[in-house]
């Protein structure tokens, strides 16, 4: 069950806990028992969110793999333990609907339809990859499937994400932009900017929050002064609530209703999802600032584990079932391995095709080596 | 051929592109029912209405990164940022993602927007509302940045910045609004990237750009008249990308060079410009290339203390003079 932002709720969580300070807030163990009801779904429909979760899961297992073998670069930041928020987000939108996420992203796109192949390519920095290798970890991209990025800074693709709903707002298109960012960038600038833009303007913009506690070593508590962060949906007069993301028929449910409303009306909307993230900010993060408390709960919070006991329990699933399918996308994983292996490294005389879209006179197309004209 | 302010070549251009394409819209803070602070905006609303001539609350980052977001999706927005020194709040928005979308996502997003704004000293406005930043800009690839001298370079230059398919800064002066020129009754779009020789002559170039392109000539003309001597004046009209190739032709001609810039000297455009001739010309200097820059400091308010920090043509003479004597210059 979600809270909403209008109701008048008594003051905030209170303790203010320190470095990896137990979590303050009761609303996540209420949520935890007030799961959405199993049953709006069709079964193939629940079979499908388990097999994306499992693949998520799979797929950042191997993620974090390939970056101790040197395989992927650059930071890597993992959706392990948010799985369910990642599935249940993205069974509400169309291919035609837009996403902008934050650096945590891999598994939003998987889970908005890029083939797992080309989102490891990314990783491994090759042509065949989402964004020709020129992106990466953090700067996916693919117009197919109304993923238009992936951004490394905190909170830069909140203004991005308000301007691709202007743009649908002036065509008068029906579309619908979901902005997907972390707890740590409710207090930047452009969040609080963006929020009145789009609220003043009637906007079609869900802003999803993945409320984790930890904004990289920094908990939620000592970052933000009003933790619970759905409620600052009420400064922009937004509708504003939280769900337990944890649980993908909750996430999806919720997420669902918010994108037909802003599709239907223009108007935008808040989200913020309870979540865990069982590993580091990134995968060299050891998270050494986490008590054990904590990183236990994130462990046994589990939701791909949870969600396959929950299918099973409901019969929608048995044990053949889930193993058949938790084979399937180890070999879809495996399969995503070799293809990102196999494909072509960027040629470096490539190096200058992608600065300008509109080609410019006296560009200043060199090398370090080169001479100087 | 009308003669016309430069206000008014950039007032005409917007409003003939609006007409010419729907996806054109203007967005910024007091363009619409204010009219602009500049006023190059006036009538626009009346005419296309808030949907097309969008105010914005003041909050830089928020809208111009909604105009990229914007152009992303295909729109062509054309943002009014009141002075180049309120685009520092929006630096994240133009420099670590407008300026990157093409690059990063190997060419599937671009973002063709225009983002005007005025810079330069000499109103009394103070240290933080006088600057020249441009270079902030101009250093980044993935944006192109134009800066044009003159009313019919206002026109040709915001008409190629709005059918770019990149983003560009558009750099206007203060002190250049009210200047006329003439504008022919049909302006093509320039070449980004392309600069000109606005008064060709043999004995020095003087490199410059925006109000020191004009103040360039106006020397120019004046030691022309008073001393015979033949200065070429080169306007770089765009700082991304940057035309070394006519700056360096031009020094081989002449064989020495004043650079007129109303930004700070250290690291400035005419350090590049400097550094430039140094790499094409090298051989053919018979002086040390001279720089005329503002002073580096905060500018401050008082007139008299403004006045000495920034550029002039004064100042500017002082350094040709200089550059030919060293030159050994018989007139």
């Amino acid at each position: 069950m979600a809270e909403t932002a209008t109701r008048s709720k008594p003051t905030s969580s209170g303790s203010k806990s320190r470095r990896g300070g137990a979590r303050s807030s009761g609303n996540r163990a209420q949520q935890t028992q007030e799961k959405a009801a199993l049953g709006s779904e069709s079964p193939e429909q629940l079979r499908d969110y388990f097999k994306q979760m499992s693949l998520i899961r799979r797929f950042e297992e191997r993620a974090a793999q390939g970056y101790t073998q040197a395989k992927v670069g650059g930071y890597c930041h993992l959706n392990l333990g948010e799985e369910a928020t990642v599935v249940g987000l993205m069974s509400s939108l169309y291919n035609s609907d837009y996403l902008f996420t934050n650096y945590r992203e891999h598994g939003y796109a998987i889970a908005k339809g890029i083939d797992p192949n080309r989102v490891m390519a990314e990783l491994y920095g090759r042509t065949t990859g989402t964004s020709k290798g020129l992106g990466g970890s953090m700067h996916m991209f693919d117009t197919d499937v109304g993923l238009l990025g992936g951004y490394g800074i905190v909170g830069g693709q909140i203004p991005l994400a308000t301007g691709a709903a202007l743009a649908i707002d002036y065509r008068g298109d029906n579309q619908v932009v979901m902005c997907q960012m972390g707890d740590g960038t409710t207090n930047i600038g452009a969040f609080h900017e963006s929020m009145n833009i789009a609220a003043l303007w009637n906007l079609p913009v869900v802003f999803v929050v993945i409320n984790n506690y930890l904004g990289m070593g920094t908990t939620v508590d000592m970052a933000s002064a009003e933790s619970e962060l759905y409620k600052r949906a009420v400064a922009y007069r937004m509708h504003g609530e939280r769900v337990d993301g944890n649980d993908v028929l909750a996430v999806s449910e919720a997420s669902g209703r918010l994108v037909e409303h802003a599709r239907k009306t223009g108007e935008p909307a808040m989200l913020e999802a309870v979540s865990h993230r069982m590993k580091g900010h990134s995968v060299v993060d050891p998270a050494k600032y986490r008590s054990s408390e904590d990183a236990q709960a994130a462990r046994a919070a589990d939701p791909v584990a949870a969600f396959r006991d929950q299918l099973i329990s409901a019969g929608v699933l048995d044990e053949d079932g889930a193993s058949e399918i938790e084979q399937t996308v180890q070999a879809d994983v495996d399969a995503a391995v070799a293809f990102a292996d196999d494909s072509p490294h960027p040629d470096p005389s490539n190096l200058f095709d992608y600065t300008y879209a509109t080609p410019v006179a006296n560009d200043s197309r060199r090398l370090p080596a080169d001479p100087v004209f | 051929m009308a003669v016309i302010t430069y206000r008014q070549a950039l007032h005409d251009t917007l409003r003939e592109e609006m007409l010419a394409d729907e996806n054109v819209f203007l967005i910024g803070e007091e363009i619409g029912v204010f009219e602009g602070s500049y006023k190059i905006t006036a009538g626009l609303l009346d005419e296309f209405g808030e949907k097309r001539v969008r105010d914005t609350p003041i909050a830089e980052e928020g809208f111009v990164g909604a105009a990229v977001g914007a152009a992303m999706l295909g729109l062509r927005p054309v943002v009014e940022l009141m002075t180049i020194n309120f685009s520092l709040l929006a630096l994240d928005q133009i420099v670590n993602h407008a300026a990157k979308i093409y690059g990063m996502f190997g060419g599937q997003s671009n973002a063709p927007m225009v983002l005007r704004t005025p810079g330069g000293g000499g109103q009394q406005l103070g240290a933080t509302h006088s600057q020249n930043i441009e270079l902030y800009y101009a250093f980044v690839p993935g944006l192109k940045v134009v800066a044009p001298s003159t009313p019919a370079d206002a026109k040709a230059l915001l008409k190629a910045s709005m059918a770019d398919n990149d983003p560009v800064l558009f750099l206007e002066n203060l002190a250049l609004y009210n200047t006329k020129g003439e504008v022919p009754d049909e302006v093509a779009p320039a070449e980004i990237g392309k600069a000109g020789i606005v008064r060709p002559g043999s004995d020095i170039t003087i490199i410059g750009y925006s109000r020191m392109a004009n103040v360039a000539t106006q020397v120019a003309d004046k030691l022309q008249q008073d001393e015979g001597i033949s200065a070429e004046v080169v306007d770089l009209r765009s700082l991304r990308p940057l035309d070394r190739e006519t700056v360096v032709e031009s020094v081989r001609k002449t064989g020495c060079a004043v650079i007129a810039e109303d930004d700070w000297l250290t690291y400035g455009i005419g350090a590049e410009i400097a550094a430039s001739i140094s790499d094409g010309a090298f051989d053919y200097l018979d002086a040390p290339v001279r720089r005329v820059a503002a002073a580096e400091v905060p500018l401050p308010y008082a007139k008299p203390l403004e006045r000495a920090a920034l550029p002039s043509a004064e100042s500017l003479t002082t350094a040709v003079h200089q550059t030919l004597e060293a030159v050994g210059h018989r007139r």
